[in-house]
């Protein structure tokens, strides 16, 4: 049970839900950057306890199936092909010992997901599959994939796809997200406060899964954007004393000294994973209730 | 409990916040804050993390609300726990000073007006309190050096500085738990590996013990290493 990495594309990882239970040691949670099309990738295949997928960046990766299996592509659109022949996005899909799945630029979005029936098998790491980078840990030997890895996968049994009905996403190049205001507002004055929820920011080309610097007005603080050392979220927006905002990412460290203005409702975070540079992003302002409302609807 | 405000981290994190300040006093209440959650096995909760000032919380709104959660925060009794008396868990670490195993401890000798002797007896002879962890694996955020060995930091960091080092950087000291670029003033190496991902614990210390430097010659520094590392 295998997959042949032919090319990797810029950067392909491996990535599940993340690590977690180790930030109080200073270990990233890492993981998937869009949760909704790494949850709908696995639910395609039939996958349910959390299985460990692909994350291609901007170009996907070409890959040979050295066994049968069932695979699902989501999230950007990668023109996928196998053998030449497109595929659909959001749809279990089979393919034979032997055939070549490739995936090209991406024409909507910037992450492309593949699932396998099984999931990726590489070793659990502290609690988890997903590839830190910058501790060189998890994933296939804590990196990003190079041509020639060769992926296991693990087992699964027979199996008939569900008829699962996902609209596949054309991800907008302008976005609106919703912001839960704190921890660390108050450092801002009302005015810093107003541009931050009524201007337009644009993704900045030096952002990674680490975070997205944006680009646009700065946003005015009392005295200053210093904190003693504060816990830190996927989707915590810190604020450096230059204004310009960060948004940090699914491999966001774990605590930093910059006050957070504001917190991206979890629900967005998806839309962000898949804007792109130059993409601009608008915030709206959510209570802390009115978000927990959205989960008690549910 | 007073001076504790519970503050919204978007959607699914509740931040138990004590204030901006560095101070053992806070940092023992977010400690107790900590293991009094652990204890409770709050269900729905997915992540703690600890720093010098707070406690953040992450949990799933699914299964617990916003609201229970504040009031299992707000309802923790941490002022007990917050006495810490006789858990103090003080681990020694050995540290080889100066020479190739300290490059900047002679720099730091010349910057500070004290003898190499006299910075390994400064820096050894105090119980250092491990506040927060984060910025690498294992890393450490010691409090309580003292200001004579206090010394800013390089005005070009390191490309790479390697696991093991021992190090100033302003008024704080630690320990660098996996090779990394960093701009602070080595003064010596250790042989105990602060960060082994294939150790069952993979990470040496956590927020609450106290570390002593002590001091070994190289002999005894590679001695140690060969052993692999262990305390």
């Amino acid at each position: 049970m295998s997959i042949l990495v032919k090319t990797p594309g810029p950067l392909t990882t491996v990535q599940d839900e993340g690590r977690f239970f180790y930030q109080s040691s200073g270990i990233r949670p890492a993981g998937v950057m869009d949760v909704a099309a790494y949850e709908a990738a696995n639910a395609l295949v039939g996958n349910t306890q959390g299985e460990a997928v692909l994350e291609m960046t901007f170009l996907g990766a070409t890959l040979e199936f050295q066994t049968a299996a069932w695979f699902a592509a989501t999230g950007a659109d990668m023109q996928a092909k196998l053998d030449g022949a497109p595929i659909a996005r959001y749809q279990a899909i089979h393919a034979e010992a032997g055939q070549t799945l490739s995936f090209g630029m991406a024409t909507t979005g910037c992450r492309g997901y593949l699932a396998v029936r099984g999931g990726v098998d590489v070793p659990v790491v502290m609690g988890s599959r997903a590839t830190d980078m910058s501790a060189k840990l998890g994933g296939f030997e804590g990196r990003a994939l190079k041509a020639g890895d060769v992926l296991p996968t693990l087992p699964a049994d027979d199996w008939t796809p569900a008829a699962l009905a996902y609209e596949p996403p054309v991800y907008e190049s302008a976005v609106t997200v919703r912001v839960v205001p704190g921890p660390q507002e108050e450092y801002f004055i009302a005015a810093g406060l107003d541009t931050f929820f009524s201007a337009s920011y644009e993704i900045s080309p030096n952002s990674d899964r680490m975070g997205l610097r944006l680009e646009g007005p700065e946003i005015e603080s009392h005295s200053g954007t210093d904190i003693v050392s504060d816990g830190i979220v996927f989707g915590s927006i810190q604020v450096p004393s230059g204004g310009k905002p960060i948004l940090l990412m699914a491999d966001h460290q774990t605590a930093g000294g910059y006050a957070k203005i504001g917190t991206v409702l979890s629900l967005d975070l998806p839309k962000l994973a898949q804007a792109r540079p130059g993409d601009t992003v608008q915030f709206v302002r959510i209570s802390a209730e009115d978000a927990q409302a959205l989960y008690e609807r549910k | 409990m007073a001076n504790m405000r519970i503050l919204p981290a978007g959607d699914r994190a509740l931040v138990a916040d004590f204030g901006n300040v560095i101070s053992e006093d806070v940092n023992r209440k977010v400690n107790a804050l900590k293991k009094a959650l652990l204890a409770e096995k709050v269900a729905g909760v997915r992540e703690m993390i600890p720093t010098y000032r707070s406690l953040l919380v992450e949990y799933n709104p699914a299964v617990i609300s916003m609201q229970a959660l504040r009031a299992r925060i707000e309802a923790a009794n941490i002022e007990g726990a917050a006495a810490e008396t006789g858990t103090r868990r003080v681990l020694e670490i050995p540290c080889c000073y100066g020479g190739q195993y300290g490059e900047d401890l002679a720099g730091l000798a010349e910057l500070t007006g004290l003898s190499e002797k006299e910075i390994i007896d400064i820096h050894a002879g105090t119980e250092y309190r491990v506040y927060m962890l984060g910025f690498l694996p294992g890393f450490v955020y010691l409090g309580g050096m003292d200001e004579r060995i206090a010394a800013p930091r390089l005005k070009s960091p390191r490309v790479s500085i390697p696991a093991g080092s021992v190090g100033i950087g302003g008024s704080q000291t630690g320990v660098y738990p996996m090779a990394s670029p960093g701009g602070w003033r080595l003064i010596g190496m250790t042989p105990v590996s602060f960060y082994d991902p294939k150790r069952e614990k993979p990470v040496l210390c956590e927020a609450g013990d106290y570390i002593r430097f002590v001091p070994i010659s190289p002999e005894e520094y590679e001695r140690q290493k060969k052993e692999g590392g262990a305390i």
